[in-house]
C-alpha cells in the first residue's frame, strides 16, 4: 500500500475515533449530537474506501441525515444538560472489563483466515442467475430475500409502535428564506436522484434503500420548513403507500411458495420483473414509512 | 498490518468506546448515541471482515445495509420513547405541587 493511502487511512481512523470521543463524552449534548452526525459522514468515508459503495450512500442518508435529525429533534424535548453516572469507581472498573473485552475480541478476529467466505463466493458466482447484475442487489432482493422481507416488516412494526405513543405537537419556527429557496431546489433533486439510484440499483451501488431513504430525506426536508402539508395516518392514500411494500413482498413470497419452486425462490425468467416490481413497492414503503418514523407528530400517527 | 486490519481493529476500538459511553452515561440521548456508536463499530468489523478476498463479499455488505435500516428504526422509537417518558415524569412532577 502507498504511503499516500496509509496517510489517508490513518487521519479518517484518527477522525472516527475523535468524533466518536466527542459524541460520548462532550458535556453539551447538542455538541454530542452535532458530533455523531459528522461521524456518520466520516463512516461513509470509510465505507467507500472499504470498497462499500452501496454502504456509503446508505450510510450518508440514514445514520448521518435521518438520525441526526431525530437526534436533534428529541433533543427539543429533553433537558440540554449530560451528566455521567456518579459512582467513583464506575469509570475505572468499566475500563478494566473493556480491556478484558478487547483482548478476547482481537484474539477472535484476528485468528480468522484470509480470503473471502465460502457464502460470499457462492453468491458472487451465482449472481448472473439471479436477474439483476449488481451482487449486494442480488443478494437482497434474490438470495436473502428473507432477511429484506423482515427488514421491510421491522420498518412497518416501529411506525405501528409509534402510533401507541402520545406525540407531541410539532410547531418548527419559520423558515430562512435562503432555506426555503434551498429546499424548493433539492427535494425535487433528491426524488429525482432517489429514483435513479433505484434504477441503477440493478447494476450498480443503489437499491431501495439508498433511495427510500434520499426520497424520505426529501420529504422531511419540506416537512421541516413548512412546505409540505402533514401526512395523516387517516389518509387513505399514506396507509397505502406504507403498506404496499410488505403486502406485494408477501403475495410475491406466497406466490412463489404456492405456484413455483418455495418461499421467496424466484423463477429466473420471472426474476428481474419480480424484483423490480418489489424494489418499486418496498422503496415507496420505506420512504414514506422513514419520514413519518423521523418527522411526524400527533396530528399524523395519533388521529 | 494491511488496510483491512486497520479497519478491523478501529471497528473493535469504536464498539468498546461505545460500550464504554453507554455504561457511564445517565441521559437518554447520550445512551442512545452510544448505542449507535457500538452498532457502527459492528458495521466496521462486518465490513472490513468483507473486503479481505480479492473481491469484496456481497453477502456481508448486504447484511450491513439490512442493519443500518433495522438501527435507524430502533432509535427513532427508543427517542420517542424517551421523549414520552420524559413528558410524563415532567407532567407527574407538576401533579404533586
Amino acid at each position: 500500500m502507498a504511503v499516500v493511502d496509509w496517510v489517508y487511512d490513518g487521519l479518517l481512523a484518527l477522525l472516527v475515533l475523535g468524533l466518536a470521543a466527542g459524541a460520548l463524552y462532550s458535556l453539551s449534548l447538542y455538541r454530542a449530537v452535532v458530533f455523531y452526525i459528522a461521524l456518520g459522514l466520516v463512516l461513509a468515508l470509510v465505507w467507500a474506501r472499504l470498497g462499500a459503495p452501496d454502504l456509503a450512500l446508505a450510510e450518508a442518508a440514514i445514520g448521518a441525515g435521518l438520525t441526526g435529525v431525530l437526534l436533534l429533534s428529541a433533543l427539543k424535548h429533553q433537558p440540554n444538560k449530560a451528566r455521567l453516572m456518579g459512582w467513583p469507581w464506575l469509570p475505572g472498573l468499566t475500563g478494566i472489563a473493556i480491556l478484558l473485552l478487547l483482548i478476547m475480541m482481537v484474539k477472535a478476529v484476528w485468528g480468522l483466515p484470509q480470503g473471502m467466505a465460502a457464502v460470499g463466493q457462492a453468491a458472487l458466482l451465482a449472481v448472473p442467475e439471479s436477474g439483476v447484475e449488481h451482487p449486494v442487489t442480488a443478494v437482497l432482493l434474490n438470495f436473502r430475500a428473507w432477511d429484506t422481507l423482515l427488514e421491510v416488516l421491522v420498518v412497518l412494526l416501529a411506525l405501528l409502535a409509534l402510533r401507541q405513543l402520545t406525540l407531541p405537537d410539532e410547531t418548527f419556527p419559520d423558515a430562512w428564506p435562503l432555506l426555503l429557496a434551498w429546499s424548493r431546489l433539492l427535494a425535487p433533486l433528491s426524488l429525482l436522484l432517489g429514483i435513479y439510484l433505484l434504477w441503477r440499483g440493478a447494476d450498480a451501488p443503489g437499491g431501495a434503500f439508498q433511495s427510500g431513504a434520499l426520497i424520505a430525506a426529501g420529504l422531511l426536508m419540506l416537512r421541516l420548513v413548512g412546505l409540505s402539508p402533514a401526512l395523516p395516518w387517516s389518509r387513505f392514500g399514506v396507509r397505502l403507500s406504507i403498506l404496499i411494500g410488505p403486502t406485494i413482498f408477501l403475495l410475491a413470497a406466497m406466490a412463489t411458495a404456492s405456484l413455483g419452486a418455495g418461499w421467496l425462490a424466484f423463477p429466473p425468467d420471472w426474476s428481474k420483473a419480480l424484483i423490480l416490481l418489489i424494489e418499486v413497492a418496498a422503496t415507496t414503503s420505506i420512504a414514506i414509512s422513514l419520514a413519518l418514523l423521523v418527522g411526524s407528530d400527533s396530528r399524523e400517527l395519533n388521529q | 498490518m494491511t488496510e483491512f486490519q486497520l479497519f478491523l481493529g478501529l471497528g473493535l476500538l469504536l464498539f468498546l468506546l461505545g460500550v464504554h459511553g453507554l455504561v457511564l452515561s445517565e441521559h437518554t440521548i447520550r445512551r442512545l448515541i452510544a448505542i449507535n456508536v457500538s452498532g457502527g463499530g459492528v458495521f466496521l468489523v462486518m465490513v472490513s471482515l468483507a473486503s479481505r478476498g480479492d473481491s469484496v463479499d456481497p453477502v456481508m455488505q448486504a447484511l450491513v445495509v439490512t442493519g443500518l435500516v433495522v438501527a435507524v428504526s430502533a432509535t427513532a422509537f427508543a427517542l420517542r420513547l424517551g421523549s414520552a417518558l420524559t413528558r410524563a415524569e415532567s407532567s407527574d412532577r407538576e401533579g404533586d405541587h
